[in-house]
């Protein structure tokens, strides 16, 4: 039998972590408790951050939007602030998982767990977001792209934990793009996903893009090369397949189960090309980043 | 530990480890065994039961997890004799073959309607994603929680 603790709030959980030091934090449990089922991980003690309330919600300070670590994908889904802020990422929320993995796991999961298929990583690479972590005694904050350090690994010490998700509002007038390729619809984990924020000048030429791609190398993707190649020009398939063949020579993916080496590389080239087709944002009266995946 | 939970409407006590599954607390200690486990990784639904309204994986949550919550099962969704409306629409419309997914698909519409009143049978697709199906083709699922929506809504007749 192992010790299951649920604190109510962080002046209970920190106490708590000093006397265990070792004990395996969870929120959800979708990633975890799948792991100790199949014997992959045996921890003498559980602290489950499910109850803690302040570590939950989304906030508005000012110019940045806050989202607390253990606010459960459904929540952040049907939250107007993430609607109408952050598309990009509630489009790629939307295709993570399934409803019930979505009523249980949380963005702050998602992170720690720190997948290369985290289906909220690329976004939040692509929108800057920042961590927050804190401890007893001390709060830090970093970039999310430092956060995660490899696979399964990210630079959370012990005694600390996720607090919260940092993100400056994006300009209202970006294109937000999100899309996953994965075996079926439902519940799959991504072969290869690509997260894009794109500006555009008046006259419809790219005056700045962030992109970033999942499961094609042990961490997010970003593809410098390839933002460069849009700038200045206007989205039409040239300039995107210039740039497809920059992101292909950039990826580092592997062969699993789910895809080979090869059909990862052609496929976060060809994913760029569906920009071509997206409304931009201001025209034909449809909102920015509407959400048009699956 | 003692955990105290309020279970299919009334109110439990059950001495257990805190550390056991919700499936199995559920199914071997309250002999509810409408709660399947399928897969035991959050990936076939067969485990979906109700926690405070909210569909969720019993298997992926352990048992000092429900301490102070209300908990819906297969077992409490009818009035006594009286089936609740997608349970009587899984009926009419031969939704059900093996039946191993059932429980798992009718608490999951149950929950899906509860937020969407007039699901589209995209979006009834979509919200039964987590539960997987392996005899029926869910052409016919789709035609109960439809059916069962419009029911709710006060609409048509079945």
């Amino acid at each position: 039998m192992r010790e299951v603790h649920l604190p109510r709030s962080l002046e209970e959980l920190w106490p708590l972590l000093d006397r265990r030091p070792r004990a395996a934090l969870y929120a959800g449990g979708t990633d975890l408790l799948v792991r100790m089922g199949r014997g992959m991980e045996n921890p003498a003690a559980l602290v489950c951050l499910e109850r803690i309330e302040e570590l939950k919600g989304v906030n508005e300070h000012g110019d940045h939007i806050h989202i607390g670590s253990c606010t459960t994908h459904s929540r952040l889904l049907a939250h107007p602030l993430v609607q109408r802020h952050l598309p990009v990422l509630a489009q790629a929320v939307k295709t993570l998982g399934s409803p019930l993995i979505r009523n249980m796991g949380t963005i702050g999961g998602n992170l720690c767990t720190a997948s290369p298929a985290g289906d909220t990583l690329p976004p939040l690479y692509v929108l800057e977001a920042e961590v927050e972590l804190r401890s007893g005694g001390r709060v830090r904050r970093m970039p999310v792209r430092e956060f995660i350090r490899g696979p399964g690994v990210t630079c959370i010490e012990e005694g600390e934990i996720l607090t919260g998700i940092r993100v400056k509002k994006p300009a209202r007038d970006l294109l937000h793009h999100f899309e996953k390729v994965g075996r079926r619809n439902a519940l799959a984990c991504a072969v290869v996903s690509l997260a894009a924020l794109i500006g555009f000048s008046p006259d419809g030429v790219v005056r700045r893009a962030a992109l970033a791609w999942g499961s094609v190398g042990p961490t997010v993707v970003r593809c410098p090369e390839a933002e460069e190649a849009l700038l200045g020009q206007r989205l039409s398939a040239d300039t995107l397949q210039r740039a497809a063949a920059l992101v292909r020579e950039a990826v580092s993916p592997i062969s699993d189960l789910r895809a080979d080496e090869h059909y990862r590389r052609r496929v976060s080239g060809n994913l760029l090309l569906r920009l071509a087709e997206r409304p931009r944002p201001g025209s034909s009266g449809i909102p920015p980043g509407c959400c048009s995946s699956k | 530990m003692e955990i105290r939970f309020v279970l299919n409407g009334r109110n439990t006590l059950v001495e257990t480890s805190p550390d056991r599954k919700v499936t199995d607390l559920l199914r071997e200690d309250l002999g509810l065994t409408g709660v399947k486990e399928g897969c035991g990784a959050g990936e076939c639904g067969a485990c979906t039961i109700l926690v405070d309204g909210e569909s969720r994986l019993s298997c992926l949550m352990l048992a000092a997890q429900i301490e102070g919550r209300h908990v819906t099962t297969i077992e409490g969704l009818a009035q006594g004799e009286d089936l609740h409306p997608v349970q009587e629409a899984f009926v009419e419309h031969g939704a059900v073959q093996c039946g191993f997914c059932t429980p798992g698909m009718v608490l999951s519409a149950v929950h899906l309607i509860e937020n969407l009143s007039g699901p589209t049978r995209e979006e009834i697709r979509e919200g039964l994603s987590g539960n997987l199906c392996r005899c029926t083709g869910y052409t016919m699922i789709v035609d109960a929680v439809e059916a069962a929506a419009a029911k709710m809504r006060g609409e048509g007749s079945s």
